[in-house]
């Protein structure tokens, strides 16, 4: 499993209420909510973003509410992963329940620019960024996180179990 | 290994003799939460999942507070959803308009959490209940829909960080103060994954009320939960409101903690925080001309009896500075009530304030309250991102309820003894 795109980086403390602010909650609708994604951050991110690309961000990525709409509204606007120094807890459990991909990773993550081409090898646990030229290992997705994203979300993941049983 | 005070629930709770960091649990839910915004999408997944029946109907809370009372008809039709969910699956705790309250403030009030329990809500700020003694902690929606179908979660063990609180507070100086003088100190990721415990001789000294407001801004830390030992503050409280059984769990002596901090309660001051993230605190005595449009106290943070108490003695006899707007949003009904029953609602509308229902609207930037572009609040809740009362080029500065009566007073943020000389 593997996803290459282009990259939109943000700071530090990226939180909840700009990656989707609560004026657009009074809907759970995936594809309402993309469009207002990064909206108080970055006003040209819906425009520019395209199936594939990276979000990068810096510590405590997600902080703040625990709204699931946060990356239901990332992944349904076409975000293949998220990379981040760190990420708040509950941010982080939401993205795998929902089986959007994301890894820790200090060094990719400070690395990257906005604009940049990277790819990521989820299996084999390997970032490139192929404009800067530079390569970097992380823990692979265990076998059971892969199969949550490719179900696209843990409840789909467990009925695909139950199918296969 | 000695155990902390939420790893002993933990444990207690996935059936195990003990715990360590790092561990992953899966450990039984005694209450499961969620809201008019989180709610919908969890039912959705519920029934993705299939199960017919939620694991215990008198376990599963719906509170509609966000966008209630509604606020468009979308967020119509998301507290539909949850009344229907509600009556169909025999969810007794289900409060409607008229008898609901902001979450974090109704179900201590209700008596639904207590010593010992484990909560999961979906609402980041479920971490409140700490105050009681139980370990509390926010989740998204799917893990909210798997605790409904299972009566479950799972979770990663966390570790802590003690503070042990010494002496007492001065006056006009509370609980709020004492979180934001922490999150200044440890920052928006200081607890990031972990615990906050509290211990020490001053936490005697802290109301129930007060320590509401420090459990519940845990997750401004970045922590997983915070929580107070049990005292004679905490049964007392107990006591007056629920009839469940309670467990008192206490940390072992020779539990380990990741860092340790001993804070003096007399040396704590007013404290603001500043746009745009909670740990941008300043005190009162560090604070520059700052003049602002609007003051809201109430929410889960600040919206109890005791800070609607604070806020009166400070605006009784005295006016909401002209061109400011004061709004007051008593977190229950009861707490409403009793502000009514004490004179304290005649205090805010005589003083020029405007007193709303029960809602989280505000805090989040939902509605009654929203802030245009260039206008700032000083705002007893609990975050000041970007966007998060209204325009994102609003700004929002975090108090305590007799700072954020002063600013009302004085129509710019300073400490309440300009106001009291």
């Amino acid at each position: 499993m593997n996803v290459k795109g282009t990259v939109f980086k943000y700071g530090d403390n990226v939180d909840t209420d700009v990656i989707i602010p609560a004026r657009y909650l009074n809907t759970s609708d995936p594809r309402a909510l993309a469009a207002h994604c990064m909206e108080d951050i970055d006003t040209e991110f819906v425009k520019k973003v395209q199936k594939g690309d990276l979000i990068v961000g810096g510590k405590n990525f997600g902080c703040g509410s625990s709204r699931e709409h946060a990356p239901i509204a990332i992944q349904a606007s076409g975000v293949g992963c998220v990379i981040a120094e760190s990420f708040a807890r509950i941010f982080y459990r939401n993205a795998v329940n929902i089986g959007l991909p994301i890894i820790e990773s200090p060094e990719a993550a400070a690395d990257a620019e906005s604009g940049d081409t990277v790819s990521v090898d989820f299996e084999s646990g390997s970032i490139v960024n192929e404009t800067k030229g530079k390569r970097y290992r992380v823990p692979p997705f265990p076998p059971f996180m892969t199969k949550i994203i490719e179900a696209g979300g843990l409840v789909a993941s467990l009925h695909g179990r139950e199918e296969q049983q | 290994m000695g155990m902390t005070m939420t790893q002993k629930i933990l444990a207690a709770h996935a059936g195990l003799e003990s715990v360590v960091p790092g561990q992953l649990i899966e450990a039984e839910t005694d209450i499961v939460l969620g809201n008019d915004v989180t709610s919908p999408v969890a039912i959705r997944v519920f029934e993705e999942i299939g199960k017919k029946e939620v694991f215990d109907s008198s376990k599963v809370v719906i509170v509609p507070d966000h966008f209630a009372p509604n606020k468009d008809i979308q967020s119509a039709e998301q507290c539909r959803k949850c009344r229907v969910f509600a009556k169909e699956k025999g969810i007794e705790n289900y409060f409607e308009l008229g008898e609901m309250g902001i979450e974090h403030a109704l179900l201590p009030e209700k008596g639904l959490v207590t010593a010992g329990d484990l909560i999961i809500g979906a609402d980041s700020h479920t971490c409140t209940y700490g105050a009681l003694g139980a370990f509390s902690t926010g989740v998204g929606s799917t893990d909210m829909a798997a605790a409904m179908a299972l009566g479950k979660c799972w979770f990663k063990v966390p570790s802590a960080i003690l503070f042990r609180l010494h002496g007492k507070l001065q006056p006009y100086v509370t609980g709020k103060d004492l979180i934001l003088h922490i999150i200044g100190k440890i920052g928006v990721d200081g607890a990031l994954y972990k615990s906050m415990e509290f211990s020490g001789d001053g936490v005697a000294s802290l109301t129930i009320d007060d320590r509401f407001t420090v459990a519940n801004m845990a997750i401004e830390a970045g922590a997983k939960n915070g929580i107070f030992p049990v005292d004679e503050v905490t049964m007392e409280y107990i006591q007056a409101h629920s009839k469940k059984p309670f467990r008192v769990f206490e940390a072992d002596d020779d539990a380990v903690y990741d860092q340790v901090f001993d804070i003096d309660l007399d040396s704590i001051k007013q404290t603001v925080a500043f746009p745009h993230l909670p740990e941008n605190t300043h005190t009162v005595d560090d604070i520059p001309e700052i003049p602002i449009d609007q003051v809201v106290i109430g929410s889960c943070t600040n919206g109890r009896i005791q800070d609607l108490r604070q806020a009166a003695e400070i605006l009784k006899g005295r006016r909401v500075k002209k061109g400011v707007r004061l709004i007051v949003f008593p977190a229950t009904q009861a707490i409403y009530l009793q502000a009514i029953r004490e004179g304290l609602i005649q205090t805010f509308v005589e003083a020029g304030g405007a007193v709303s229902t029960p809602t989280c609207g505000p805090c989040l930037g939902g509605h009654m309250g929203i802030l245009a572009a260039g206008e700032r609040a000083l705002a007893t809740t609990n975050r000041n991102f970007v966007g998060r009362m209204g325009h994102p080029d609003s700004e929002v500065y975090l108090a305590s309820p007799y700072v954020a009566a002063a600013g009302a007073v004085l129509g710019r943020i300073a400490g309440t003894e300009e106001v009291l000389k």
